[in-house]
Formats: structure tokens, C-alpha cells, sequence
């Protein structure tokens, strides 16, 4: 946001949450952007004071590091579940947000985030969908590309060994407590763009307290895919974008339950 | 007039800001920062419209852009 100080016009600096570190992320790491646009959101919404942020296990647990805001550390794929005590003891005026990657979020905690989306906890989750393992090495994750080599797919992923790539923003929709669910991805400013009110947007939805809110954020992971970063960036365009489809697939003031016994 | 300040000690040499500048105005420059990484230099007589898409999706937060 443009910001006037000292008979300057800041058109794109420091956002007021963040801390004054380096991130420990590779380069062209594209975590990097996406801990910049929740920066950004909290300063926004102005609730740098209550937010309470869940890391799940991965390489996006260290854009944490540089955020200035109050952090619970959860174990692999449970930051959905630990983030729904937070928020059930912490009240309805704070504001909880899990990251989490498609490792931890996809294949090992796919079950307390279903869970989560069934109860309609009022969360938001920020999935971050590189494609692979990222920290490990670039093993194969549930969302990894058909035809994709990785470590544990030297040949290429295979459907009829190993399955199809998991829509997770789809997947979210269909749960009657979403309220929010959507797709982007950082492959040009506009993009940049949809994604920050996409966040903003999730955010919202939570204070509004209307139920789970996610955002899958399509990012490049340069050192899975053995591609320089900028290349990363233009496979992700080319390819990642051909499988998943952005846009908003869930955007809901008020939850309705299909059918309640009457009488009762 | 715009100003693209880039902080050299925080770049990490990804050139994401050279790929996403719709203008071409920012190159790889030949000096070195502490770390041992190529830093992007902004052009002699570079254009610049302020749209701040190298800031903006600049992993590091390594570029700031102001008008002044």
C-alpha cells in the first residue's frame, strides 16, 4: 500500500509486520513472496497484534522466522487441528492462520484438514502447492505433475502406479463450513495481484467469522525441479497452470447447513 | 522520478526482478555481494513506469521502490 513519508511516495517497501532478517529460503524460493503478501495483509487489516499463526513442517515454516507475529510450531500436517484449539481458546476476536505445504498438507495432514473443513472451524489456511517435497529433497507429494521426475518417480509420475495429482481448492469447495476457497499462483505482478486480495479476502472471512477459509498458492521450488529460478517460474506457468485451474471455486457469507431434522 | 533501491547484501542472485520487469531494465551486475552472489544492477537510462513488480515479487525483499 502506498504509504507517504519524508516527501517520498513508497510504492514498494519493507511491510510494517515484517522483521529486519533474511529468510534462510533457497534462491528464487518463491515462500519468500508469499510471507511478503500476508505482511502486507496483516498490515492492511491492522491486526499484527492478533494474529496467531500455525506452521505446519516444511520449508514454509521459515518465512515465519521473519514475521512479526506470534508463531505455534505444529507437528507434520497437524496445524489445522492445533490451530482449531488456538482458536477455540483464544476467542473469536483473534485471528488464526495455519501455512502449510503439499507435503503437509496434502499427504500427511489431508485428515485434520478434512476434518477441520467438515466442522467449519474459523481458520485460514495458506496451502502452498510447489509441486513436491520440498525440503526433503523433491520426493513426489500428492500434487506432483503427471510425468513429473522426481526422486521417488525417476520415470516420471505414473497414474496407474501412483495416482493423480490432488485438486485440494476444489476439494475444499465442495464442504458446506468453507466459506472461502481459491487458487493462485505468483507467475507475474498481476497474479501477484489476485493472490494478495485472495489472502485479504480469506482473512476476512475469518474475522467475519463465517467459517474455514483457504488459499492454495501455486509457488516454484527451483531446486526440486533442477531449473534455474526464472525457468522454475516459466514451468510453473506452462505446466502447473495447465493442471490447476485458478480462481475462486467458494466465496460465501453464511454457511447453510442442507437439511436439519425438524421437530427435534 | 522513480527510484528502484536494490539492498545487495540481501539479494541471493535468483533474478526473479530481471524476469518479472516488463520494461527489461534491470540486468545481472558483474560485482559480488558478502555472500558470493550475483546482485542486479538497474540500467543506465533504464525506463521505469513504477510498477514495482521487481519489488513486489522479489522473494528476499531485497528491492525497494519509491517516487520521489
Amino acid at each position: 500500500m502506498p504509504v507517504k513519508s519524508r516527501g517520498k511516495k513508497v510504492l514498494c517497501g519493507q511491510p510494517k509486520s515484517r522483521l529486519d532478517t533474511e529468510s534462510g529460503l533457497c534462491p528464487g524460493c518463491q515462500h519468500g513472496t508469499i510471507g511478503r503478501i500476508l505482511c502486507e495483509v496483516i498490515d492492511e487489516l491492522e491486526i499484527q497484534g492478533k494474529t496467531i499463526c500455525i506452521a505446519g513442517v516444511g520449508c514454509h515454516a521459515m518465512t515465519l522466522f521473519t514475521m512479526n507475529v506470534d508463531f505455534v510450531q505444529a507437528l507434520h500436517g497437524r496445524a489445522p487441528g492445533v490451530g482449531t484449539g488456538v482458536k477455540r481458546a483464544v476467542g473469536k476476536n483473534k485471528v488464526v492462520f495455519t501455512v502449510q505445504g503439499d507435503g503437509d498438507l496434502a499427504s500427511i495432514g489431508i485428515g485434520d484438514l478434512i476434518h477441520a473443513a467438515n466442522r467449519g472451524e474459523k481458520l485460514t489456511i495458506i496451502f502452498c502447492n510447489n509441486s513436491a517435497y520440498g525440503t526433503t529433497g523433491g520426493q513426489m507429494a500428492p500434487t506432483t505433475l503427471l510425468g513429473q521426475v522426481t526422486p521417488t518417480t525417476p520415470e516420471g509420475r505414473n497414474y496407474e502406479d501412483a495416482g493423480f495429482p490432488m485438486h485440494v481448492a476444489e476439494l475444499m469447495a465442495a464442504f458446506p463450513g468453507v466459506a472461502y476457497s481459491a487458487r493462485c499462483a505468483l507467475t507475474s505482478l498481476a497474479n501477484y495481484n489476485k493472490t494478495k486480495k485472495a489472502v485479504k479476502i480469506a482473512f476476512q472471512k475469518q474475522m467475519d467469522g463465517v467459517g474455514l477459509s483457504i488459499v492454495e498458492i501455486l509457488s516454484a521450488c527451483p531446486p526440486s525441479l533442477k531449473l534455474s529460478p526464472t525457468k522454475a517460474v516459466e514451468w510453473m506457468e506452462n505446466n502447473m497452470m495447465a493442471e490447476y485451474p485458478l480462481g475462486e471455486f467458494k466465496n460465501v457469507d453464511t454457511v447453510t447447513p442442507k437439511y436439519i431434522l425438524k421437530g427435534a | 522520478m522513480i527510484k528502484v533501491a536494490i539492498n545487495t547484501e540481501r539479494c541471493k542472485g535468483c533474478s526473479l526482478c530481471i524476469h518479472f520487469c516488463p520494461k527489461g531494465s534491470l540486468s545481472i551486475g558483474e560485482s559480488l555481494n558478502t555472500k558470493g552472489y550475483q546482485y542486479p544492477v538497474f540500467n543506465d537510462g533504464g525506463e521505469c513506469t513504477g510498477c514495482a513488480a521487481c519489488g513486489k515479487l522479489c522473494p528476499d525483499l531485497a528491492i525497494d521502490v519509491y517516487r520521489e
